[in-house]
């Protein structure tokens, strides 16, 4: 025995089985350092656009520039420009006021109109307003944009008076609420993600309300009523085909169909719900039939035995039984929905659209797809907002899959 | 008896059930509708389009220029493009997701599979586009600046950024499905293998891969159909250039990037550059359900030889 384990031919076939095990461990470590470098890049992508830098200013209302009967016409850039240069006294030169108050978001601006518009009695008198700066002032005080001006243009006097500023302590930086509360925008400051957010909800709800009720039907039809047939045959081979088709063929059927023959309103939830509720379908009434068939059959036996109807027995006790599993099934659907983005584009939901949308009919966008959309915008600053972008969708996901997974945990039953 | 059967309820259950049986057998046709629809208007549109270009010039032209003053449909670079992305996708995947099955299979202590499992299940939740966004903002210029160090030309979309991270998304999909097929092979066969004195590693590579073969192969064709069907990575990373090149470095366009492409802006249904999106559909529909169908036989076929 000892000369066997010492013969060269046994060292081999270890060292084999030990280099064999270790590839096994790589390839997974391999996927593993993947997954936490990919979500860890984002992370740290998504880091400075959690924060907007803002500086407080005091805006007086000037009577003699706005109008109480006429709030529209006043001049409210003024109101900016003169709160401004109380700041800086010293500074005089007409254009380089105006240099500094580009460094102020236009919300501000839109803001104050709207608010002296709903609230007349604020003229005359002076508000404290918490201006968020632009973006490219924003990322220069971040220290991610060497300038102010991302062309590269001479800035030194606005990058000046922003240290300024940091240095009286006038700057500060809370969290970015306008990236949850604010639609999309041109400008990135303003950008937010409240409109892809109610999109992603119309369209997840219209998918839900459709596919779930399909899928179950046609799974209690195959599972417990079909007689083997060709038809039978044929619907299953088409659900299992149907289940591998890629996502973007769906799309240009939405297209065709939905769009050119039904006149639907393009970009719109609705098309994107009914699209995607196709798409989930085949998923849903392949992880309801499992969950049918996992019931045993003697719950069916004893309901048809004290007299229930074939129908009775399986609505009032299989389907019961099954429904856990049907649901969770139904919500890793759901999140697959949620994530999909290449159907949508075909149907015109990558348009720019600064709206949130207030009905399933409206033109709107989906998170996935306004991941796509920020993520091709020349500005450094859109691309932070892309992770976030990302972050909220992995977040959303994340609450998807650990609600199923508790449902399974919940009501899993093993008979 | 009789007045049992004449009771009010088992009237309506005699008037509804018919009905709830017929709104069941609706709701599966609603799937073969979706098939039906998915091939009639596909199919409607591509036959416009091969009213205006024939059908020999598209399957075998070697220029694509939709744009061009006189427009040329060839979709031989696209498909190439298509190929060479896959092939660099299931270079990285299958050696990893094949041996990340073997080892949730055979080596994983129950506590290590209950970790590595829901790390490959994470994995394949990640939306494409946020692997599309990953593909394009950190890969591709990584790849970029190691070539310059070693004074290779990179293009900024480069085929080998697109297919890496595409291979990353199939390794779950190889995986899981590597898991299951590796599992159902009967453990007799394994006990045979060590009471004749073989290794573990042995015995996998000797009794287990060969007897699970067929399933592992299925695995590998529908892991092909998926990143043939891919859009969102390559639409992001891998550019529009119609290059006819094997060249990894060089950038490189995909079927599904043209789809893409021809269908953003104005659609005009009766142009066939809007129409050609549809004839690459109906191409893509064709490829990915052949390879679907192959794959479903072969592991229809493996399940009967070990049922």
């Amino acid at each position: 025995m000892p000369e066997l384990a010492r013969s060269p031919r046994t060292i081999r076939r270890y060292r084999n089985e030990t280099i064999f095990r270790w590839l096994c461990v790589c390839a997974i470590g391999i996927t593993a350092i993947f997954l936490v470098f990919l979500l860890a890049n984002l992370t740290i992508k998504a880091i400075p656009a959690l924060t907007q830098k803002t500086i407080t200013l005091a805006i007086k209302i000037d009577p003699e520039k706005v109008d109480a009967a006429n709030v529209a016409a006043g001049d409210f850039p003024a109101f900016l420009k003169d709160s401004i240069s109380a700041e800086f006294p010293e500074t005089t030169d007409k254009s380089e006021i105006k240099k500094l108050a580009k460094l102020i978001s236009s919300s501000v601006v839109e803001d104050l109109q709207r608010k002296v518009t709903a609230q007349p009695s604020l003229i005359g008198q002076t508000i404290s307003v918490n201006a968020p700066l632009t973006a490219d002032a924003d990322s220069f005080l971040k220290g991610i944009q060497a300038t102010v001006s991302p062309t590269g243009d001479n800035s030194e006097f606005e990058e000046a008076a922003l240290q300024t500023l940091q240095k009286q302590g006038k700057i500060q930086s809370p969290f970015a609420w306008s990236l949850l509360t604010n639609g999309d925008s041109r400008a990135p400051e303003k950008a937010g993600l409240l409109g892809a957010f109610m999109g992603s909800l119309y369209i997840i709800l219209i998918t839900l309300v459709l596919a779930l009720p399909l899928g179950v039907s046609a799974a209690l039809y195959l599972e417990e009523f079909a007689r083997k047939n060709r038809f039978t045959d044929l619907v299953e081979v088409n659900i299992n085909n149907l289940a591998a088709v890629p996502s973007i063929i769906f799309g240009l059927l939405g297209l065709a169909v939905f769009l050119n023959i039904f006149g639907l309103p393009r970009s719109s939830p609705l098309v994107g719900g009914l699209v995607l509720a196709l798409l989930v379908l085949p998923t849903i009434i392949i992880a309801s039939r499992a969950a049918l068939r996992s019931v045993p059959p003697s719950i069916k036996e004893a309901a048809l035995g004290v007299g229930a109807s074939h129908q009775q027995a399986i609505f009032h006790h299989v389907l019961p039984l099954a429904m856990p599993g049907i649901l969770t099934g139904t919500i890793l659907g759901v999140a697959r929905a949620l994530g999909e983005s290449a159907p949508l584009l075909m149907i015109g939901m990558v348009a720019f659209i600064a709206d949130v949308p207030t009905k399933i009919t409206d033109a709107a966008t989906a998170l996935p797809v306004q991941v796509y959309l920020w993520s091709s915008l020349p500005e450094a600053a859109f691309r932070s907002r892309t992770s976030v972008a990302i972050l909220a969708l992995l977040i959303m996901l994340l609450c998807f899959n650990a609600l199923a997974i508790w449902l399974r945990k919940r009501f899993e039953r093993r008979w | 008896m009789s007045a049992l059967v004449e009771t009010q309820k088992f009237k309506m259950r005699r008037f509804t059930e018919p009905v709830v049986y017929t709104l069941l057998v609706a709701a599966s046709v609603v799937a073969v509708l979706t098939t039906i629809g998915i091939v009639l208007s596909v199919a409607a549109e591509s036959l416009r389009f091969f009213q205006q270009v024939s059908l020999a010039s598209f399957l075998f032209g070697t220029d694509w220029s939709p744009s061009a003053p006189i427009p040329s449909f060839g979709f031989v670079p696209l498909i190439t493009g298509t190929l060479l992305i896959t092939l660099i996708a299931m270079v990285v995947a299958a050696p990893l997701g094949l041996l990340s099955a073997i080892y949730l299979a055979e080596y994983a202590s129950p506590a290590a599979r209950t970790t590595a499992k829901p790390l490959l299940e994470l994995l394949a939740g990640i939306p494409t586009v946020v692997l599309g966004f990953f593909a394009a903002l950190t890969v591709a210029p990584f790849i970029r600046a190691a070539g310059a160090q070693f004074g290779i030309n990179v293009e900024a979309e480069s085929a080998l950024a697109a297919g890496l991270v595409m291979g990353m998304m199939i390794v779950p999909l190889i995986s899981s499905l590597s898991d299951d097929v590796i599992n159902a092979v009967p453990q007799a066969m394994r006990d045979g293998s060590y009471a004749m004195g073989a290794t573990k590693s042995e015995t996998i590579r000797r009794v287990v891969l060969p007897a699970a073969l067929p399933g592992i192969v299925s695995a590998f064709i529908l892991a092909i159909s998926r990143a043939i069907g891919e859009t969102m990575i390559v639409v992001m990373a891998a550019g529009l250039a119609p290059n006819l090149t094997f060249n990894p470095l060089a950038a490189v366009t995909t079927v599904t990037v043209q789809i893409n492409a021809m269908l953003v802006g104005d659609q005009e249904f009766d142009s066939p550059k809007t129409l050609s999106a549809f004839a690459l559909g109906l191409t893509l529909f064709v490829i990915t359900l052949i390879l679907n169908i192959v794959a479903l036989r072969v592991v229809r076929r493996y399940k009967e030889q070990y049922a």
